[in-house]
């Protein structure tokens, strides 16, 4: 492990170095690369103008916005409950975590609780996004770097998953479950035990994954110290998720301020990892994954009895005031400031979104490094262009 | 259920009972640094906190927050528009009608603004976090009427640059000393600041039957158009 850091440490200068570096050994001459807005590479219509210099990027700069949706004017037109329809496509893969923090801001104005039926059940849902959001990155991660057979074998496991959602909420990809003061619905019968047997087929899904890709010598020289993001610049930057986690910081919000989720009842751990580079982002996640299933069996060991929704008024007016509600989503946190004046619908509302801070340290983190490498730190970032553009 | 004078007493009481001294610090501290450019505090016990300061010392709130407080993790910066929009309360959604509300109904156009008051149209926030204790501040600034410029953030916090570049372009806002205010999601060409409030959402408009009133003419129609009518005009007298 040391010998690695040092490694990292030397490539992160380097980098560093390139910044104000002067080629004397080549005659290279500048050139402008466009990748994208249709690149395999880029999870959907973003575009980045590389300045290079020979095969080194001296600027990139991100040009988003070609999926621009307006989701923050929109919902100053639409009632608190058809807001959830909308922010379910933010994040298109982990869609029903998306509702929670929305939900759960506009429950702190109401000054609602959801009973702990729901919250449960909430929670599961949460972490089953979260795997099956994550399932995707994992086998994505390799095809960045050539192998593609994981992006398959994660298609052919995710079905598991979204087939247990779609069990419980009717919906695969944008569930639209979630409720100010609960649930639409309660779980069916016989969906905890099916939900426990699709655990342990994404666990073997995890162990596949880390034999064939993790040790994987390719793997390896193409991600280990490529994209090496400092815990000081990450935080001045806003990263979260396995991004920061992947620099070493250990936050979560999940452990940290789990309001309204059932987080605190179960016994689970915050992964780290103190490299800070490509590698490190995709190992974070990989235990991510797996302490989801984790955390995901034990919750369903111990849903409580009761209703699944508190009384709420039938039509929502919610009172006026601020609230932000943050959560640990797939992608990192997401959150939303919410400003009610007291209408049936919010005056404003701020989505913060997990994607839109972390890439914006692209800029400076593709600075000198080669163009092969822009493709696995792009990929080791994991951004959903949904969860950009909003 | 019983919602006597008593049982809301010993609710204030229980929640006076457990001060957030942590919080209370920061307010304190800020206070401290910043003087009389701190202009007002809002604090909900273990939950959150909004503090208000002047326009001027807004940059110096960001610096002072990551160098003097710890307050190293940048989570978001945006603005809100708090003038009421002057297509209705709830613009033209269906809602208004099904409630009762005259559409008629005078338009108020008295702003005001949320938890931590203010004077003017636009306020800039902001929101950081201290990881290490789990505290997370959000911070207001009125934005001046006259000139809409606040001091940026991006030397700062680096994260701030892409999130003014976005709050210049949907209120408006220009952040003195940043790098490149440039659109960000709308065409360069672009003209407006589509989350201002009196900017239409033009996606809900109802329009008079036959639904398609307004269709512009292609240019080529148009200039044939005006050729023939003008002609036909010239010609009949």
């Amino acid at each position: 492990m040391t010998d690695i850091s040092d490694r990292q440490q030397l490539s992160y200068i380097a980098a560093q170095a390139a910044d104000a570096r002067v080629n004397l050994e080549l005659e290279t001459e500048g050139m402008t690369l466009n990748i994208g807005p249709q690149h395999p590479a880029t999870h959907g219509t973003l575009r980045i103008v590389a300045k290079l210099d020979g095969e080194q990027v001296i600027a990139a700069d991100p040009v988003m916005g070609y999926m621009h949706r307006g989701y923050e004017k929109l919902s100053e037109v639409r009632t608190y409950p058809q807001v959830t329809t909308l922010i379910n496509r933010i994040d298109w893969l982990g869609s029903f975590a998306n509702e929670v923090p929305f939900i759960l801001a506009a429950e702190r104005l109401m000054e609602v609780e959801a009973p702990p039926r729901a919250q449960w059940i909430r929670t599961i849902l949460f972490e089953m996004s979260r795997i099956a959001n994550v399932v995707l990155f994992l086998g994505d991660m390799a095809v960045q770097v050539g192998a593609v057979t994981p992006v398959f074998f994660a298609f052919r496991d995710r079905e598991h998953i979204l087939n247990q959602i779609e069990g419980a909420t009717g919906g695969r990809f944008h569930p639209n479950f979630d409720r100010i003061g609960g649930l639409k619905d309660d779980l069916p019968a016989g969906w905890v035990a099916e939900t426990k047997q699709v655990m342990k087929k994404m666990r073997a899904f995890c162990d596949e994954i880390e034999t064939l890709v993790m040790g994987n010598e390719i793997f390896q020289a193409r991600t280990r110290g490529i994209g090496v993001i400092p815990a000081d610049v990450g935080l001045s930057y806003g990263l979260s998720g396995a991004n920061i986690r992947g620099s070493g910081v250990d936050w979560d919000v999940r452990r940290d301020n789990p309001c309204g989720l059932a987080y605190d009842q179960v016994d689970w751990k915050v992964w780290t990892h103190p490299d800070g580079d490509s590698f490190s982002r995709f190992w974070v996640r990989l235990q991510e994954t797996r302490e989801a299933t984790k955390i995901v069996d034990q919750l369903l060991d111990g849903i409580p009895a009761g209703p699944i929704m508190a009384k709420v008024p039938r039509i929502i007016k919610v009172p006026a005031g601020e609230a932000f509600v943050e959560t640990e989503n797939p992608l990192g946190v997401m959150g939303y400031y919410v400003v009610s004046k007291g209408d049936l619908v919010p005056y404003r509302v701020k989505i913060r979104s997990a994607s839109f801070n972390n890439m914006s340290i692209t800029p400076w983190l593709l600075k000198g490094v080669y163009v092969p490498d822009i493709i696995t730190i792009l990929g080791s970032l994991y951004f959903i262009l949904g969860d950009i553009d909003r | 259920m019983s919602s006597n004078d008593a049982s809301t007493d010993v609710e204030v009481v229980e929640e006076a009972a457990e001060p957030d001294t942590a919080r209370e610090a920061v307010v304190e501290q800020l206070t401290a640094e910043l003087g009389d450019a701190f202009v007002a505090s809002h604090l909900e016990p273990g939950i959150d906190l909004t503090v208000r300061v002047t326009p001027e010392a807004w940059g110096d709130t960001g610096a002072f927050l990551r160098t003097g407080m710890g307050f190293a993790y940048f989570n978001f910066l945006s603005a809100i528009d708090w003038m009421p929009s002057p297509f209705g309360r709830d613009m033209d959604s269906q809602v208004d009608l099904t409630l009762g509300h005259d559409e008629k109904s005078e338009i108020d156009s008295t702003i005001e603004t949320g938890t931590t008051g203010g004077d003017t149209r636009f306020q800039v926030f902001a929101r950081v976090n201290d990881i290490v204790n789990h505290l997370a501040v959000t911070v207001k600034a009125d934005v001046p009427d006259d000139s809409l410029t606040v001091p940026s953030w991006v030397a700062t916090y680096g994260g701030a640059n892409w999130h003014e570049r976005e709050a210049w372009e949907m209120f408006g806002i220009s952040f003195d000393g940043h790098p490149g205010l440039r659109h960000i999601y709308l065409p360069g060409e672009f003209e407006g600041n589509p989350l201002r409030k009196d900017y239409p959402l033009l996606a809900r408009r109802v329009k008079p039957w036959p639904g398609i009133v307004d269709v512009e003419a292609m240019p080529g129609d148009d200039d044939e158009d005006d050729a023939s009518t003008s002609a036909d005009a010239g010609g009949e007298p």
